[in-house]
């Protein structure tokens, strides 16, 4: 089997790196790349994304065609996508740090700086927060509710179906923390650095 | 809800521990990688890894202990010491590093903040302010606490949001080393000035002081070096006195 994260210049993918080949012990090929064919043939994708929703967008136009690929593998081929972070957050139609970037609509909602409650809190959300599991999501396979996940991001994610929503976590309000819209997963925290129970997740994507 | 974080400090020099956990059981107690190690199957909420190697010719040798350190543990990993560019920190973000904390470059350079958070995300960069109290306000000083560059702490932190910091590591220079605890009224009064989270850091010498830098001192993550590493506490029973105090933590 081949899992390919998406390698589009959208920050530090290290860490992902790192998480995967360690889940993967060998048996399972990690292919980190942006070539289009090697993606198009893969059988697992993962999208990393850190920095600005904007900067991220920008990143994966840069790279021509990937998008189109992207979409072909997700969309119209079904085939098992993990987004981590604002790579969960680019599945929107539309984000607004920095400035209004339209996303790659896969999951109709919008990406929204986290209200802060006039500095009640701080900002980024910095740290280790409970999971709330609302939605038995297959990448949550043995994971207990309640779990501590690993997060740093000021945007959230507000899908328009809330169905679609697999765990929330509480800071200033119930943010969106994990989405799974048939084949599409999505993390918001980052589960290649929230220990052991983060990379159980990580199995648990390339068990599917 | 969100967690405090307590957050273990190592020093390396020449890419050794200086300072380090002195367990017997330890093959090696030089080693980083394996104390780091300990200290995230202990439950460290991260890992900060200050270089404090004052020769050239070995600095490189902290991309090593990072690429090791990154492969082994899986908790977020901060490096700081002697980082003076975009492309020191482009370096150590590719090693595996999740944060870099930036201190005197921030200082001479605003626009290594600035850039650098706008080139990888505020997320990983991190401003050191080494602060000491000079009458009724403190100071900022850099090149690892030789310098005092005169700037006001307090003033200096605010900049330092604006210019695109995620998070604030404040050390006390009158407590650090002295195991009296935090300077909490520096802690509080930055704190209260900024919207991004601090970590306190400098003169932990028992578990209340980790209670007050939290409660008293407003920190959202507490930094540690000298308690933990010579076996006087261990990361999980400072996080049950931290627990049994009503501040919540992972456990």
């Amino acid at each position: 089997m081949n899992v390919t994260i998406v390698d589009y210049n959208s920050g530090n993918i290290s860490s992902v790196i790192n998480s995967f080949k360690e889940v993967a012990q060998g048996k399972v090929n990690i292919e980190v790349t942006s070539d289009l064919d090697k993606i198009k043939l893969s059988d697992k994708v993962v999208l990393p994304g850190q920095g600005s929703f904007k900067s991220c967008i920008d990143a994966l136009n840069k790279i021509n065609g990937l998008t189109d690929i992207l979409n072909e593998f997700a969309i119209s081929n079904k085939k098992p996508l993990l987004g981590i972070c604002v790579g969960l957050q680019m599945f929107a139609d539309i984000g607004y740090e920095e400035t209004e970037t339209k996303g790659l609509g896969w999951i109709s909602g919008k990406v929204l700086k986290i209200d802060n409650q006039n500095g009640k809190f701080k900002l980024p959300h910095i740290g280790w927060n409970q999971i709330n599991i609302v939605k038995n999501s297959k990448i949550f396979q043995n994971i207990e509710n309640n779990s501590h996940m690993y997060f740093v991001h000021s945007y959230e994610f507000i899908p328009n179906d809330k169905n679609v929503v697999s765990a929330t976590t509480n800071y200033s309000s119930d943010i969106v923390c994990s989405v799974e819209k048939e084949n599409i997963f999505g993390t918001q925290f980052h589960p290649e650095k929230s220990d052991k129970i983060g990379l159980k997740i990580i199995q648990n994507f390339i068990n599917l | 809800m969100l967690k405090n974080r307590i957050i273990p400090c190592l020093d390396v020099k020449n890419g050794r521990v200086v300072k380090g956990i002195n367990f017997v059981d330890l093959k090696d107690a030089g080693d980083p990688v394996e104390q780091a190690k300990i200290y995230s199957d202990g439950g460290a909420d991260e890992i900060c890894f200050l270089d404090i190697t004052a020769s050239n010719e070995n600095r490189d040798i902290i991309y090593d202990v990072i690429e090791k350190t990154s492969k082994k543990c899986f908790v977020p990993l901060t490096v700081g010491g002697g980082i003076r560019s975009i492309e020191d920190i482009n370096k150590l973000l590719n090693c595996g590093a999740d944060k870099v904390s930036i201190n005197t470059a921030a200082v001479e350079n605003s626009k290594v903040v600035i850039d650098s958070s706008k080139k990888f995300g505020s997320q990983c960069i991190v401003v050191a302010i080494d602060a000491k109290k000079n009458g009724d306000k403190w100071e900022v000083f850099t090149h690892g606490g030789r310098n005092n560059s005169g700037i006001d702490a307090l003033e200096y932190a605010k900049q330092m949001e604006e210019n695109g910091a995620g998070e604030l590591l404040v050390t006390s220079m009158d407590r650090d080393g002295t195991q009296v605890g935090y300077d909490i009224d520096l802690m509080s009064k930055i704190s209260a000035k900024v919207n991004i989270p601090v970590i306190a850091s400098g003169g932990v010498g028992n578990l209340d002081h980790l209670v007050d830098g939290i409660k008293k001192g407003k920190a959202s993550a507490v930094l540690a070096a000298s308690i933990f590493h010579y076996g006087k506490h261990s990361i999980l029973e400072a996080k049950q006195y931290l627990y049994s105090k009503n501040i919540p933590v992972r456990i």
